[in-house]
């Protein structure tokens, strides 16, 4: 069947099979490979992306069902080659161990910041609750979640600048 | 994991799914968020032939006080009943347990309707609206018709949906009792419930301890007896039958209902 998503601000048209599942289509036919397929069971939170603006588990929704709407993979956070407020915090907060889990992490804490651009640690902890880490790197990554809110004091990353860690580049 | 080949349909409105549904009879399924049926696909333990999408009918997405009780669209997503205002005001109990389901993901595709029409006895929902005594409307080539949600379940995965019947309308009376409680016990937030309980006044229901959500209902004749909650508990098991599996033994459940019911029991009156 025919499909028009909308990934990145760049619409892809193509012709797919019909159980074809929305991971496969960013990572074979969009070549955006930064989405790892983990566990494939909806949950590990490895392929989150937002449809809308809002976490999905791409393994869990057909491209089918994605078709006509907006998807936003961890490719198209940056903007103008400056990384997106929610990145350079898991950077200066060493937020990953082996990297695999990284991408959904920094795409479900999106959502979280976009739905409350002021967690506790307490509603960090809770909103990355659909993510595993099996290098258990949660400490630093829940530091990464509250520093680009501005949470954790006088080195927020986002300081003086207007910046909103939980918006998405058009 | 890929689900076996089948044709996907995109229904625009109500009407149109319940043709579709007709013109492709039992090879069809209607597919909401997709959050308990794709998985079922991906592992090949359901094959539809057609997928019916659901997922554009917004009318069937909303949460309307009618006076006596909260109407809620079948499409309505669980992220969206765990963050309105109008049932945290009026039926906390089920905002509350909306925002238990799964994880914030799930959460942004799940809807209140498929959790229901799937009847999954480890889905929370189901045990929720029993004890909020729900009414269902579902739709049909002939017309809609009212389904007291005691009566819907009828066993694992089972409902009294006919083929082609589309749940439409959740109706949720406002509790005349104030206390609530919701308690529910996993490994991790994506697992099911290894055992949850839910209490709206006299009302108790259970997840997981038999093949479909069910009432206390030995618990709830003791608590009208005037039991205290710990008595009341011990009647948890009663007429259960709770299924062993890799998360836990029967006998395991039997006692963990015992240990949910007393604190749910507790914490409601705390709050009645």
């Amino acid at each position: 069947m025919k499909v028009k998503l909308t990934v990145n601000g760049k619409d892809i048209t193509a012709d797919v099979e019909d159980r074809m599942l929305l991971v496969h289509f960013l990572r074979d036919v969009a070549d955006l490979t930064a989405t790892n397929v983990g566990c494939d069971t909806t949950s590990c939170g490895a392929c989150t992306v937002l449809l809308d603006g809002e976490s999905v588990k791409s393994c869990t929704v057909l491209a089918a069902q994605a078709s006509g709407y907006e998807i936003t993979t961890l490719e198209g956070l940056a903007r103008d080659g400056t990384m997106h407020p929610v990145q350079r915090a898991f950077h200066e907060q060493h937020g990953l161990q082996c990297g695999f889990c990284t991408p959904g992490m920094v795409m479900a804490i999106v959502s979280l910041l976009r739905e409350n651009p002021h967690p506790t640690e307490e509603q960090v902890r809770t909103g990355l609750e659909g993510n595993l880490c099996r290098c258990t790197g949660y400490h630093n990554i829940v530091r990464a979640a509250l520093a680009a809110a501005g949470g954790l004091g006088g080195s927020s990353p986002q300081a003086g600048t207007a910046e909103v860690p939980g918006e998405v580049p058009a | 994991m890929i689900p076996s080949s089948f044709t996907y349909q995109r229904a625009g409105s109500a009407e149109e799914a319940c043709d579709l549904a007709a013109e492709y009879g039992e090879e069809a399924k209607y597919l909401a968020g997709g959050h308990s049926l794709l998985p079922l696909m991906k592992l090949r333990l359901a094959a539809p032939e057609v997928l019916i999408d659901l997922g554009g009918l917004r009318d069937l997405c909303y949460l309307t006080d009618r006076g006596s009780h909260v109407a809620i669209g079948a499409l309505t997503r669980h992220h969206d009943v765990e963050h309105s205002d109008l049932l945290a005001r009026e039926i906390p109990l089920l905002a509350h347990a909306a925002g238990q389901v799964g994880d914030p993901q799930i959460r942004h595709r799940g809807t209140i309707g498929g959790s229901i029409a799937h009847a999954d006895p480890a889905s929370d929902l189901p045990a929720v609206l029993l004890a909020l005594d729900a009414t269902l409307v579902a739709r049909g080539c002939d017309g809609s018709r009212e389904i007291g949600i005691g009566e819907f379940f009828q066993g694992l995965f089972e409902t009294v949906l006919e083929p082609g019947e589309l749940l439409t309308e959740i109706r949720v009376p406002k509790p005349a009792a104030a206390g609530w409680s919701f308690q529910k016990f996993n490994q991790r937030a994506i697992d099911w419930a290894i055992v949850g309980v839910a209490v709206q006044g006299g009302h108790v229901a259970l997840v997981n301890m038999g093949s479909t959500a069910l009432r206390a209902t030995a618990v709830e004749a003791a608590l009208a007896g005037g039991a205290s909650p710990a008595e009341a508990a011990a009647y948890a098991a009663a007429d259960t039958s709770a299924p062993s599996d890799i998360r836990a033994s029967r006998e395991y459940r039997e006692h963990l209902v015992r240990v949910l019911v007393s604190r749910a029991l507790t914490e409601a009156s705390s709050r009645s």
